[in-house]
């Protein structure tokens, strides 16, 4: 049987389908999940997909934490579900506290849409386990608020806790701070990447297959577990 | 009610119906409205007394130039008439957008529309309004909107107006479009001073159906219900049909006057939307339906009755408005966004409604479909509207006088002969290097890098592809490729074969992919038909747009028109453009236009004449505009897009980019710029003729290294003439002979173009 990973739709979620797709390439079962529902469907693992979620008018991904399934998603990431946010996704686990720091706007204040590269830092975790540390991936960044901003304390904690799931590798394309492209809770679980891994999974339709790790990487988290 | 009681009242209905025949001498300010004098007395000859002023504003909107098509109506005919033999078009002209058969049981619908004036007066909600307006009308057809693209012109690059215009149009299409979730897949960019007081604007979008999921704009049986759901009505875009896009601009560019003609757009309640239509769609709830665009409830009021039965009544009240202070007239006019409409059987109703509430979409019953034959609206308690539909929805049809333009001989007489030419290999080098940097032709990322063109997952090519082309089975592999093309400074020239020249290179740009171009939209954007010489300009290319369709053998499922291009007396160049849909059969077989692999043979396929009137050289390097544009040949055309599908189908080509502005010396820059490869060729007739001059029918393809004999066979086969001119390699472009220019030193004239002026 084959693990489950659920990818949650909010009104404005663009990007659900995508995050469906890469799983089902992956080898995994996707399981749609609605934002106004407070059920997991016991799911192996979320993903939380780029998009809008609710228009973003406020602040983005601050309404998207309040949201029913959220009232199951925390509790159960905290007690260590396997869960990736991915843009928006970010922005909302970052609003949620599952994640440290914040998401704001580009320094070019201009949103960027471009095939980049990144480097994975942390290589042990629910979501990379398929890669090596110090791997470079190609996929593509499409964001309007990208930059990656904590404090200075912040910021060296996660560097010296390997909470930095991944850099920019082909200079820095919106402001991040240290170059953060992604970062990871401390017990490794929840993971927030700018970049769209679910956008890198075919070569035909992306820059090249080398997303298709992060999904593989829970499913083989899953089975082992 | 008594005149005293309504005053009372507050802002009540005094002009019903009743009234209207009892003060039949009232003025009502119908100039003000966009309507003529004989055309407000038609109004009251046709109802039998004079019109409310909610009637009024009906016709005012209805009968505007951008809904009623009424100086264009008799010329656009030719696209039915000449309309070659089809058994793809599973709706045509006069639905939101036309239909088309791609196999495997899919339909696809796409349409092109304008959204000019408004991208003037206020840039940035102009530009994304115009991205969420055709995607309602695709929407409407039953579709999955699944790409948009745009076609931009603009003033000179430089110039001050430009800033302020580009920037906001552009970042208007990439907020609107980005939070709508649809990826943008290509388009156009070009500058003229023709375009700085009237910047064009023209989106595109696709959507993706099951044959039986096609929906009508049409309210039938009686009894159904008319529920108006989406986004409140407010006072935003109120006449934006009529004294927005049908005027045309005054001298000083009227700009704030007309600020509050222009709509504001809401993305997230576009996407909801979306969503929401497709649910009701899936759940077969839904009997007729229409996108409220221009002219808002009065178009789609008068549209959908007019389409059906021909009898709706509408309890005004039952608006959801923004602001409770509108008036009746105000109500119907507004062009407040993300709205739709739809006819309900009354048993549906509730379901229709739980689907909304789902999305958050708030629906409301607004009236319901009556056999009489008349739209009837009331409005606190009091008939305001009781009109026969298909006399607003029909409009009137004007034969407006043409004449060619007077200056058109002297303009084709000059030609561009006499223009100094690059004679040695530097200046042949320098002349590639300008135009390379030139605005037209530089590298677009500034402005493509702000749309999402990955959203969904089905993008195969984007931009600067030829054509963009999206997957629609992931099984099967099936999939549609679009490209958009337009050439003012051919078109004025010759419209007729400036029209066929954009339709051509559109056409090749589709075929450049590897998918069999299908059918075609456009839009055509001109002065003001007021003047004859615009007309005869707007004749000339529909003539040559409907011959050239029928040569093709692919017909016109739909368009635009957008008139009133024009600042005091001073119209822009005629300006169709034109869109092309193909089909692939198989997209991992797809072509791109970089050269992608070191040491294949690099081939030009077609005749190069000496042809620069109207060219990318002229207008760069000298400002000029003079001469006759370059000759058509759409049988060889035909034989072109025949051969580079079979060759991408059997996978001999390793790359194909057609030639278009700038000739064969930008194609082969940019072919090495895509690529990030360089070729060495050889030219063998004179090298300024090869490299800048824009014959049609042109592409330039690289072989898959030892299948050259195969293709070679191919070339022969489908008669066309095939030119080896060398082989990719190195990081340089050399042309033997006469310059090397390296990868590096293009890129760089190439880059720094807009960024330089647009920050």
């Amino acid at each position: 049987m084959t693990a489950r990973i659920g990818v949650v739709t909010f009104p404005g979620s663009l990007d659900d389908h995508d995050a469906c797709r890469a799983v089902r390439l992956a080898g995994g079962t996707p399981v749609p999940l609605w934002h106004g529902e407070a059920d997991l469907q016991g799911v192996d693992g979320v993903v939380l997909p780029g998009g809008f979620s609710y228009g973003d008018y406020l602040r983005c991904g601050a309404i998207a934490r309040f949201a029913p399934v959220m009232t199951q998603l925390i509790p159960a990431a905290r007690a260590g579900l396997p869960v990736l946010g991915i843009c928006n996704g970010f922005q909302v686990l970052c609003e949620a506290h599952l994640l440290p720091g914040a998401l704001t706007r580009n320094a070019g204040l201009r949103f960027v849409n471009r095939d980049i590269r990144i480097r994975v830092e942390a290589a042990g975790t629910r979501w990379t386990s398929q890669y090596t540390a110090g791997q470079e991936l190609t996929v593509v960044l499409k964001s309007g608020e990208g930059a990656y901003l904590a404090d200075e304390a912040t910021l060296d904690r996660l560097e010296a806790g390997g909470q930095v799931l991944a850099r920019y590798a082909s200079g820095n394309p919106n402001g991040s701070a240290r170059d953060i492209a992604g970062v990871v809770s401390e017990a490794g679980n929840v993971a927030g990447l700018m970049p769209h891994p679910e956008h890198a999974v075919d070569p035909l339709t992306g820059p090249s297959a080398d997303g298709l790790g992060f999904f593989a990487s829970v499913l083989a988290a899953t089975v082992a577990a | 009610m008594s005149a005293g009681t309504q005053a009372a009242a507050g802002p009540v209905a005094q002009d019903t119906v009743g009234h209207a025949q009892a003060t039949p001498d009232r003025d009502q300010p119908y100039a003000a409205l966009g309507l003529t004098g004989p055309e407000y007395a038609r109004i009251a000859d046709l109802l039998g007394r004079r019109p409310t002023d909610a009637e009024l504003a009906i016709y005012s909107v209805m009968w505007s130039e951008h809904c009623s098509y009424k100086s264009s109506r008799r010329h656009l005919r030719q696209f039915g008439d000449k309309a070659p033999a089809t058994d793809v078009l599973l709706a045509g002209i006069g639905q939101n957008a036309g239909v088309v058969d791609i196999g495997h049981g899919y339909a696809v619908t796409f349409k092109i529309e304008s959204h000019n004036h408004p991208s003037y007066v206020e840039p940035f909600q102009g530009a994304a309004t115009g991205v969420g307006g055709i995607v309602r009308d695709i929407l409407a057809m039953g579709a999955r909107p699944v790409a948009v693209m745009d076609a931009l012109r603009f003033g000179p690059a430089d110039a001050a107006d430009t800033r302020r215009v580009l920037p906001g149009v552009v970042g208007g299409i990439s907020f609107y479009g980005n939070c709508l979730g649809l990826p943008n897949i290509g388009g156009e960019l070009a500058f003229d001073p023709c375009y700085i007081g009237n910047p064009l604007v023209n989106a595109l979008c696709v959507g993706l159906m099951r044959h039986d999921d096609l929906k009508s704009a049409v309210a039938t049986g009686t009894g159904n219900k008319v529920v108006l759901f989406g986004s409140r009505t407010g006072p935003d875009g109120v006449g934006g049909a009529s004294v927005l896009a049908s005027a045309t601009f005054g001298d000083d560019g009227g700009k704030a006057a007309k600020r509050p003609s222009v709509q504001v757009g809401d993305p997230f309640m576009e996407k909801l939307l979306v969503e929401c239509c497709l649910e009701l769609y899936a759940a077969d709830l839904i009997e007729g339906i229409q996108d409220l665009g221009a002219a808002g409830v009065a178009c789609a009021t008068t549209e959908l009755s007019a389409g059906g039965d021909g009898g709706m009544f509408v309890d005004m009240d039952a608006i959801p408005l923004r602001d409770p202070n509108l008036t009746p007239a105000e109500i119907l006019m507004s062009e407040s966004q993300e709205r739709m409409m739809a006819v309900v059987r009354p048993e549906h109703v509730d379901a229709f409604m739980a689907i909304c509430r789902k999305w958050d979409v708030e629906a409301t019953v607004i009236g319901e479909v009556t056999g009489d034959g008349t739209l009837t609206m009331t409005w606190r308690g009091s008939m305001v509207v009781q009109i026969p539909p298909r006399t607003a929805a029909d409009g009137p049809v004007y034969r407006r006088p043409l004449a060619r333009p007077d200056t058109l001989d002297a303009l084709q007489a000059s030609g561009p002969e006499s223009l100094a030419r690059a004679a040695d290999g530097a200046e042949l080098r320098e002349t590639l290097l300008k135009l390379l940097g030139s605005p037209g032709l530089a590298d677009k990322r500034w402005v493509t890098q702000q749309y999402d063109s990955r959203v969904r997952g089905n993008t195969v090519l984007a931009m600067p592809e030829d054509g963009g082309l999206v997957r629609v089975g992931e099984e099967t592999g099936l999939g549609i490729a679009l490209a958009t093309d337009g050439n003012g400074r051919y078109c004025t020239l010759d419209p007729y074969r400036g029209t066929q020249l954009a339709l051509a290179e559109a056409y090749r740009n589709v075929a450049m992919t590897g998918a069999v171009p299908v059918a075609v939209t456009n839009c055509l954007n001109f002065g003001s038909p007021e003047d004859p010489a615009v007309m005869w300009q707007l004749a000339e290319a529909v003539r040559g747009l409907a011959d050239g369709c029928k040569s093709l053998g692919i017909p016109v499922t739909g368009g635009n028109v957008s008139l009133y291009n024009q600042t005091g007396t001073t119209a822009i160049q005629p300006t169709p453009v034109i869109g092309v849909l193909g089909v692939h059969d198989d997209v991992t077989k797809r072509l791109a236009a970089g050269f992608g692999t070191d040491g294949a043979e690099v081939v030009l396929l077609g005749r190069t004449s000496e042809e620069f009137g109207g060219s990318a050289w002229a207008g760069v390097v000298h400002q000029h505009l003079g001469g006759l544009p370059p000759a058509v040949d759409l049988d060889a055309e035909r034989q072109l897009a025949i051969l580079v599908t079979a060759a991408a189908s059997a996978g001999v080509l390793a790359s194909a980019h057609d030639l278009s502005d700038g000739g064969l010396a930008i194609a082969l820059a940019e072919a090495c710029l895509y690529g990030g490869r360089g070729c060495a060729v050889a030219l063998r007739g004179d090298a300024f003729t090869d490299l800048f001059s824009e014959s049609a029918a042109r592409a330039l393809v690289s072989v898959v290294p030892g299948r050259e004999r195969e293709f070679a066979a191919l070339a022969e086969e489908h008669g066309v003439p095939a030119t080896v001119l060398g082989v990719t390699t190195g990081d340089a472009l050399t042309v033997e002979g006469v310059f090397e220019v390296p990868l590096t030193a293009l890129e760089q004239a190439w880059t720094g173009t807009l960024p330089a002026i647009f920050g």
